[in-house]
């Protein structure tokens, strides 16, 4: 009987990984259809911050070169812009279940890779965005709903994610600086 | 003559083992339970890249993976050391991601069409070109949910 059972469990130890995969989930844009006329409505300036990273891996935001330590808080002020200035992106209200009335920042992250940039800061800078976005959901949580965003249900999370919605869009890469 | 006199048992008592395989079929079972089938055997060096955010990938059964980086020493030889695309077992080319993601979800049962993911293991030092490359493919083969496989750390550190 052991030995059987011993038998099945060096299969399995050998035949299994335990391994769990973690990641980025991200969706991508589907393939515009060149029959549907594109929607020429261009996003305001003042709603887009420009993530661009060359090929030597620097980071430029807005035009300006930016250390990648400093790239979280640039993008949650951006996104939050607290005191509605002029060159932040603008809110608009709308109604949310569980907000009623509120103003919704229209705000849009734009990231630009080269060629030629590593996949490894790409990933990095992604993930400092995504993280910026997910401190400020989990801000609201614990305000309106006092415990934070992981532990909410669905119905709650969603409306979250509305309220706070900032797509991350991924531009096909140019060609920067070659 | 000396004698030789046995003083005190020195034989021990044989070990019950009649609950032997009960703890092992206790093993048996964990090992069912936390792991999941290996699957490809990874030909290429893969070093993921760290962060913050990753988040559990939850149904393995519905993800597909690619693997992006330089061949493994030992098939350097005989493939060179540019990053190479893996799907399954084999290297290939950009343009049979589009065969490759319909032949997967050709194997995804109807409900689970749409909620197909594909899991991409990229090495850390892989130049964007070819990452670009593979997501206008799956752009192409409408594989629109991806997931950048990482490994989640606390801090950042970029080299």
């Amino acid at each position: 009987m052991a030995d059987i059972a011993f038998l099945l469990l060096i299969f399995f130890l050998a035949a299994t990984t335990m391994d769990s995969d973690t990641g980025l989930m991200r969706q991508l844009p589907a393939i515009p259809d060149p029959n549907v006329p594109q929607d020429i409505n261009k996003i305001n300036d003042r709603n887009i911050l420009e993530v661009k990273v060359n090929k030597d891996n620097l980071l430029l935001v807005e035009g300006q070169l930016t250390e990648f330590s400093q790239l979280r808080e640039i993008a949650h002020d951006f996104i939050l812009n607290a005191n509605d200035e002029p060159n932040m992106p603008e809110k608009e209200i709308i109604n949310i279940p569980y907000f009623g009335d509120v103003p919704v920042t229209k705000a849009v992250i734009s990231l630009q890779n080269d060629i030629g940039t590593k996949y490894g800061v790409y990933i990095a800078v992604q993930n400092e965005l995504i993280a910026a976005r997910a401190e400020l959901r989990d801000e609201l949580s614990r305000r309106e709903f006092g415990m934070p965003y992981e532990r909410l249900d669905e119905d709650r999370k969603s409306a979250i994610d509305d309220y706070i919605k900032v797509p991350i869009s991924e531009a096909e890469p140019k060609r920067i600086g070659e | 003559m000396a004698k030789f006199v046995k003083t005190g048992k020195k034989t021990t008592k044989a070990l019950n083992t009649s609950s032997l395989p009960d703890i092992v079929f206790m093993i048996l079972f964990f090992f069912m339970a936390v792991t999941t089938m290996r699957e490809t055997d990874v030909m290429v060096t893969v070093r993921i890249p760290d962060a913050t955010e990753g988040k559990v990938l939850e149904k393995k059964s519905l993800a597909s993976f690619i693997y992006i980086g330089e061949p493994l020493e030992a098939l350097q030889a005989l493939y060179g050391t540019e990053p190479k695309i893996q799907l399954n077992d084999t290297f290939k080319d950009i343009d049979d991601i589009q065969d490759f993601i319909a032949q997967e979800r050709e194997q995804l049962n109807e409900a689970d069409k749409t909620k197909m993911l594909v899991v991409l293991k990229i090495d850390r030092d892989t130049r964007m070109g070819v990452v670009t490359d593979v997501k206008q493919a799956l752009r192409r083969a409408s594989a629109l949910k991806i997931m950048y496989a990482n490994t989640n750390v606390d801090r950042i550190v970029l080299q």
